[in-house]
């Protein structure tokens, strides 16, 4: 089963408002060799662009797992806002 | 004259900080519960094995109530490798009778009964609202900033059970930052099936009765990795989870590593048919004894997650995190009677954690997370050797077995007499 079709099973609530995580320090993915973050995420939020050299963020699939910033340092990793986010059935 | 909305602020309503606030309403004391999520349960997600003990302690009869799955009657551990499992276990008639030893749970539904028991008892529960930040004036805790418009609350004491990502304890330098070594991150799948399928392919005859498997091996590739699959009344859960730093080293990611599992030939069976009704994921502190943070300071406790209370050996976390909880309420009742919230006073909730088996259990598994990571070849080789010599006793093909035996005699001499002799002796040092 695709990442993508499991993530229609999640229950979420989208802020519109913006991400509640960002790379703090421009370029640095440039650099990166790794990019830990890509293959890490259980659910796929980064995804790095090797033509325009670019890392996007699709924060709407976030589960708040954390695990992104533990492997990169420049992850700035919050919390969506209160009500927001990931809302599980099971759990 | 000091600020004070409430005697006990408490952050997160998981196992730990409802625990704490359904003891603490319940001797009268005024308490809130801060939750950033839709629901208490709403973010909160374990493989599914809730052991009574911890609860039944604060809540007697909570089994009339509360939503469980199944009781666990069989507990099975398989090795696995890319073809094979060699497994054991234990299924007991005593696992069958009340008080029931575990039960498989969903936690989004599980902990918005506790949470709802804990308002009952007088506790007062605010959902999505995220705090920001602890408020410290001159070295103590006095309350707690949140994203809400003027949501700033002070307290005579606050508990963080904020979980694995605690800003607060972060916040408050009572921890170190997660390294990638000590956390392992776990995804799971939710397959619904009809509950006569369930009870036929895990050899139960009723939806209350239910059986465990653990999986580890060599089909994990040397990553330090626990598979799971655990049966629910017309579902079953299978997830898995690996230390972070060896998803890192391997460029691995989890939802590929499941899917193998799920398409593995013993356990594709299990789930054949199925339907998925939710996938997600949660990190698991792994790090034992020696990554516990500190548990309190002024006007400070952590609980749980937060304070990386798990026994990973043994799958279990929520009823850690409901005992820390109901100890720092303890730790709480105690210093509010002398009047004195200092960390001196507070650190009786150090002492009664070292006391319980908490502390217990994680100090004689202390040694454990390191072992694992320098013996790869305890998940590896050494299961993979016994898979291939179980496989040729069983395999009747003409050679006699003698001649069978002088072949796996040679393949220990190849793994090494005196490693393996020296890895045993580690073993058993280490764990006691």
């Amino acid at each position: 089963m695709r990442i993508e079709d499991k993530l229609y099973l999640i229950g979420y609530k989208v802020d519109e408002d913006g991400s509640h995580l960002e790379v703090n320090k421009k370029d640095v993915c440039k650099k990166c060799k790794n990019k830990a973050c890509t293959f890490v995420c259980p659910v796929d939020v980064y995804k790095y662009d090797e033509k325009e050299e670019k890392l996007s963020i699709n924060y709407d699939a976030c589960v708040e797992c954390g695990t992104c910033k533990i492997v990169c340092e420049y992850i700035e990793w919050r919390y969506p806002r209160g009500g927001f986010g990931v809302a599980y059935k099971f759990g | 004259m000091k600020k004070k909305d409430f005697d006990v602020i408490i952050v997160g309503a998981g196992p730990a900080g409802i625990a704490a606030a359904y003891k603490l309403a319940s001797a009268g004391v005024k308490v809130i519960v801060i939750e950033r999520g839709a629901f208490p349960g709403a973010k909160n997600v374990m493989g599914g094995i809730f052991y009574r003990k911890a609860l039944a302690d604060l809540i007697p009869d909570f089994e009339k109530t509360a939503p469980l799955e199944r009781h666990i009657i069989e507990q099975k551990m398989w090795l696995l490798s890319e073809d094979s499992v060699l497994g054991g276990g234990l299924r007991s008639e005593k696992f069958n009778k009340e008080p029931y030893n575990c039960y498989s749970v969903f936690r989004a539904k599980f902990d918005k009964w506790f949470a709802q028991k804990a308002i009952e008892a007088g506790a007062l529960i605010i959902n999505e609202t995220v705090v920001k930040e602890p408020i410290v004036e001159n070295g103590k805790v006095i309350g707690i900033k949140t994203d809400r418009p003027d949501g700033d609350l002070y307290a005579d004491v606050v508990i963080a059970a904020d979980g694995i990502n605690s800003l607060l304890t972060k916040a408050l330098g009572l921890r170190e930052s997660i390294t990638p070594e000590k956390v392992a991150l776990t995804v799971k799948e939710v397959i619904g099936l009809p509950e006569k399928v369930v009870n036929d392919r895990f050899g139960v005859i009723n939806k209350h009765e239910g059986v465990t498997i653990e999986l580890t091996g060599p089909f994990f590739e040397g990553m330090t990795t626990m598979g799971f699959i655990y049966t629910n009344k017309t579902s079953v859960s299978i997830g898995l989870g690996a230390i972070v730093e060896d998803l890192v080293h391997h460029k691995a990611n989890i939802n590929d590593m499941l899917e193998k599992l799920k398409a593995h030939p013993a356990v594709k069976p299990l789930i054949h048919g199925g339907e998925t009704k939710e996938y997600m994921a949660h990190m698991i502190p792994e790090g034992g004894y020696f990554a516990i943070t500190k548990l309190y300071t002024d006007g400070f406790m952590v609980c749980g997650d937060a304070a990386m209370l798990v026994n990973a050996v043994h799958r279990e976390g929520s009823n850690l995190a409901i005992e820390s909880g109901k100890l720092a309420a303890d730790t709480y009742l105690k210093a509010k009677k002398k009047g004195d919230f200092s960390a001196k006073s507070l650190s009786a909730y150090q002492k009664k954690m070292k006391n319980s088996f908490v502390m217990k259990d994680l100090k004689m598994y202390r040694h454990l997370p390191k072992m694992m990571e320098d013996k790869r070849q305890l998940l590896t080789k050494y299961p993979q050797f016994a898979i291939d010599a179980a496989y040729d006793i069983y395999n009747i093909d003409g050679v006699a077995k003698i001649d069978k035996i002088k072949a796996i005699k040679k393949r220990v001499a190849k793994l090494g007499y005196i490693r393996m002799a020296k890895d045993a002796f580690d073993m058993w040092r280490k764990i006691r």
